[in-house]
């Protein structure tokens, strides 16, 4: 299945299956963020219910502090 | 109005001259004069906004030098505060703007006094805490506030509109509690421009009287990555919020005060603000003198000397930074040792 994540193309496996298993298959679990799936943000308890489907568009995004 | 110095910005149609003389007369605060801080005032000073008040507890050191724009070796040599060196460069930039160096913590005292002056604040503090504390005031005074932050190849920016947009205290939850810090993984210097591109525009509308041109968005990319985000991010406004809505609270404003120490973005650097006001700076080196082994260096800002693997940095306002720690209490030891 191909999705978008941050404006790039990215193929994943079918094992990946939700929102959570993105952030996890991008070994970004460890961060709070901000995620929008198909233009919808998501509250934290939501990821493991976004199901991705081929074409859909992932932002994420996260704070940083230095200035 | 010198309009040969703006004229390709008043020829920019949606500034022209209205737009300049808006900026013209108007404020801006920048608090940190580091990478963001350095970028967001050059660019604000050439563009002839009438005031611009710069706050930063800092002095130059030779790593700034490969970000942080408004910097010379001979800042590092002479080990000038930041505000200090700042101004200097920028009043040779654009000797028609005001400029307000301030030496010293962005601290509730001191914001209580400018902000209400104030059009507008750029967030170029390289912490959370004072984020969080800029994020209250500039809501207690119903000031815009363009939240900026980089590391790495990395940078992230969002304007907080007062009673329009989400505040940095909505958006609490995502503040990281042991981020990346610019020491721990670097930076490269173009993502500064770019989170300043951002940043300065969205100022240049505010202050031109463009609002329906903001980006209401909040906006990240990492350069090496090849990567752009745009989020929507009015859905992430809270109706409890304690600093923005109508039960609003300004908790940050509260907890400030309390803030005596802190350790410096990953500088290795504790930071001590002792209770006493001012430090007399001539009388504290002679004490110091009287240390053979003591290597003492002074400024009119500043004092510097050596002892062991330490190095204290001792400020007017009476704040020390105590390098070669990051341990508050072993500071505050070396603080006590050497300086009472």
């Amino acid at each position: 299945m191909k999705i978008t994540v941050n404006g790039n193309g990215l193929e994943i496996q079918e094992e990946v299956k939700h929102i959570k298993g993105l952030i996890d298959f991008l070994e970004l679990e460890d961060k709070p963020l901000i995620i929008e799936h198909n233009q919808q943000i998501l509250q934290k308890e939501e990821h493991e219910r976004a199901v991705l489907e081929n074409g859909d568009k992932v932002e994420i995004v996260h704070f940083v502090g230095g200035g | 109005m010198e309009t040969n110095r703006y004229h390709r910005q008043i020829l920019f149609a949606p500034i022209g001259e209205a737009g300049q003389e808006k900026l013209i007369r108007s404020h801006v605060l920048i608090v940190g004069a580091g990478a963001l801080g350095s970028s967001s005032a050059e660019a604000l000073t050439r563009a002839g906004v009438g005031q611009l008040t710069i706050i930063d507890r800092d002095y130059v050191e030779e790593s700034n030098l490969q970000r942080q724009q408004l910097f010379s070796e001979a800042d590092v040599e002479q080990k000038m505060p930041k505000a200090v060196a700042a101004k200097q460069r920028l009043s040779g930039v654009n000797s028609h703007v005001k400029i307000d160096a301030i030496v010293g913590d962005a601290e509730i005292d001191i914001l209580r006094q400018i902000v209400p002056e104030t059009d507008l604040i750029i967030d170029a503090t390289d912490n959370f805490e004072t984020r969080l504390l800029l994020n209250d005031i500039a809501q207690k005074y119903q000031k815009p506030w363009i939240y900026g932050a980089v590391v790495a190849s990395y940078g992230v920016t969002f304007t907080v509109l007062p009673e329009k947009t989400p505040c940095l205290q909505c958006l609490q939850e995502y503040i990281p509690a042991n981020g990346a810090t610019c020491d721990s993984v670097g930076i490269i210097q173009p993502v500064v421009q770019k989170v300043v591109s951002q940043q300065v525009t969205e100022a240049l509308k505010l202050l031109t009287g463009n609002e329906a041109a903001l980006s209401g968005k909040l906006i990240s990319f990492d350069l090496w990555k090849n990567e752009h985000t745009e989020m929507e991010a009015a859905a992430l406004r809270k109706p409890d919020c304690p600093s923005c809505s109508s039960k609003r609270s300004y908790p940050n404003l509260a907890y400030n005060s309390r803030l005596k120490t802190a350790v410096l973005c990953g500088r290795n650097t504790v930071q001590l603000r002792p209770n006493r006001k001012r430090a007399d700076l001539d009388e504290v080196a002679k004490e110091l003198q009287k240390n053979k082994q003591i290597k003492l260096f002074q400024n009119p800002y500043l004092l510097s000397f050596e002892v062991d693997s330490f190095r204290i940095v001792l400020f007017q306002d009476g704040r020390a930074l105590v390098h070669g720690t990051m341990d508050q209490l072993e500071a505050k030891n070396i603080y006590h040792r050497y300086l009472g």
